[in-house]
């Protein structure tokens, strides 16, 4: 891949929902194989955004571009990480089913799946370690398997850029490592993964780059670039004791205590 | 032989709508089957003024052009106009259904073979009287079994065709929407399925009740399993059941044919209910789960 191409491209981008704005003037690009975060408070647009790049709402101006060029033209190298919550888990559908789905296309919708496709739907199963379950209906899964088999699912796309909306939100802390575990063989692996991230406190351990917003760009860079108190008191406004508590963390992890890896 | 007739048609009715209704059901749109079995009736009547048939197929293709009208003007007001959906959906089928009757009114002065009280109540001990005769002597059966054979011939095929693409925008529109898959021509795809088989039933079991077959069937199948497949497969055989036993019972108290089947579809839809109850006992003291159900 040439080093100039980014993985996305954003440009000029607004988004409104019922005549208000919801992103505003939003513009940024992300280099490929990085872990990159969009963080803001609630309401700032980061499900918007994720889903104006991946074309499910239209925007009210501005465009988008993914590897420089159009999605619709590299539709198969995306795949996109609905929020759990967005579904609903009752329905009728072992672990596999829903992994298989990701291996659906536009193309191939008329033709069931092959070996191929089960195959490399087991193997994004077994990477996630949900294997003992692949039978399972998805209604009997805990929350934190139930993000696992969303995850899979996108692995079984195989794409080169990942956009996941709150994949940490109401898992456990072994999913969490596991699933960040991951995403950094991901990455290792030339892959772009594009996350939407609420907690501020793990920030700067997850991420390569980030994109901070409050309907506006706040902020985008690295961690450090990013995690300043002007930048924060910005994004997040009056949430004083939060922001004072959040500038304590990043003294904390610019200089580390504990040895990485160690952390529970 | 004419009681078979009307338990074969019966049977195919339930068939189509059971299978119909659970993809209804899975996107949570089981009402919409509602709108559009009540919405189809001024497409009926315009098709009929212009063809003066009641058998025709334009009659078919008025209804069609009338469910889809519903379906979109129900996306219409919810999506675009911000109208919650249960209201859009109840503003726009009585609105249709009321042009309806305005168009009855209008159009068929004095002729009695259409009016609303035949759309919404249907009936099937009638349906033998329009009769298929081969070389005017053969009788192979009333026209009504034949119109339904076609209907579950193109539902069935539609369903096993798209089955991929009908089972990923009801788990997850907008995960279909990111790979690439038109969902809007898949819901109107699957809208037009549903307008067809309720256009096609309403002579036999009336537009109200066909709701009973399109919801009650899948959603005691749900219950029941969580499985798509064998979910489809209990829906139709629960609707098959209620229809059979509803019309002997019918005749044996002497009253509505149709009535009864839905009753019975709901006596078998309280029968899974305390199945699933039983069952959710019982794995909830085999597994441990009765921690988790407390904690919540």
């Amino acid at each position: 891949m040439k080093q100039d191409i980014h993985a996305i491209e954003v440009h000029n981008l607004t988004v409104s929902y019922d005549g208000k704005p919801v992103l505003w003037d939003i513009d940024f690009n992300l280099d490929s194989g990085q872990i990159i975060g969009i963080i803001g408070p609630n309401g700032s647009g980061k499900t918007t955004s994720l889903k104006a790049i991946m074309g499910l709402l239209k925007p009210a101006s501005g465009f988008v571009k993914i590897f420089g060029k159009s999605l619709d033209e590299v539709r198969d190298r995306v795949a996109y990480v609905p929020q759990r919550e967005s579904v609903d888990w009752d329905f009728p559908a072992s672990v596999l089913d829903v992994v298989l789905m990701g291996r659906s296309k536009s193309q191939n919708l008329f033709r069931r799946a092959n070996k191929t496709d089960i195959g490399i739907a087991l193997q994004s199963i077994e990477k996630v370690g949900l294997t003992e379950f692949k039978n399972r209906q998805i209604s009997q899964l805990s929350g934190g398997q139930q993000q696992r088999v969303f995850i899979a699912r996108a692995l079984a796309q195989q794409a080169d850029l990942y956009l996941m909306d709150e994949p940490f939100v109401g898992v456990d802390a072994a999913t969490e490592s596991a699933i960040l575990e991951l995403l950094r063989e991901m990455k290792s692996n030339g892959k772009t993964v594009l996350i939407i991230h609420h907690d501020l406190q793990t920030v700067s351990d997850y991420f390569d780059y980030l994109v901070l917003l409050n309907t506006r760009l706040i902020a985008k860079g690295t961690p450090p670039e990013v995690l300043t108190r002007e930048n924060l008191s910005n994004a997040y406004g009056g949430q004083l004791t939060l922001l004072s508590k959040i500038v304590d963390l990043i003294r904390q992890n610019e200089f580390p205590v504990r040895e990485k890896g160690f952390d529970l | 032989m004419n009681d078979i007739f009307i338990i074969l048609t019966a049977v195919l009715v339930a068939i189509n709508c059971a299978l119909l209704g659970t993809f209804l059901l899975l996107r949570k749109m089981a009402m919409l089957g509602d709108a559009v079995s009540h919405a189809v009736l001024p497409g009926i009547v315009v098709a009929y003024f212009f063809a003066g048939d009641k058998g025709s197929v334009f009659i078919l293709a008025g209804a069609t052009v009338a469910g889809l009208a519903a379906t979109f003007l129900i996306d219409f007001f919810s999506r675009r106009i911000r109208i919650q959906n249960d209201a859009a959906i109840g503003i726009t089928y009585t609105l249709l259904f009321a042009v309806g009757m305005i168009l009855i009114a209008v159009l068929m002065q004095g002729n009695a073979d259409i009016d609303q009280e035949c759309v919404l109540y249907g009936d099937i001990a009638l349906i033998n009287f329009d009769k298929i005769l081969i070389d005017d002597n053969l009788y192979i059966g009333p026209r009504a079994m034949y119109v339904e054979l076609v209907a579950g011939i193109i539902v069935v095929s539609s369903l096993v065709i798209g089955f991929k693409g009908f089972k990923l925008i009801s788990f997850n529109e907008d995960f279909a929407k990111s790979v690439g898959i038109k969902t809007s021509r898949w819901h109107y795809f699957l809208m037009a399925l549903v307008t067809l088989t309720t256009v096609v039933s309403f002579e036999v079991v009336g537009a109200i009740l066909v709701v009973g077959f399109l919801v009650i069937p899948p959603a005691s199948a749900f219950l029941i399993t969580r499985k798509l497949i064998p979910m489809l497969v209990i829906s139709a055989l629960t609707g098959i059941v209620s229809v059979v036993s509803g019309y002997f019972l019918a005749l044996w108290l002497d009253v509505s044919i149709t009535g009864m089947m839905v009753v019975m579809a709901g006596i078998l839809f309280a029968f899974c209910f305390i199945i699933s109850q039983l069952r959710s006992h019982k794995t909830l003291a085999g597994t441990g789960f009765e921690q988790k159900t407390q904690e919540i």
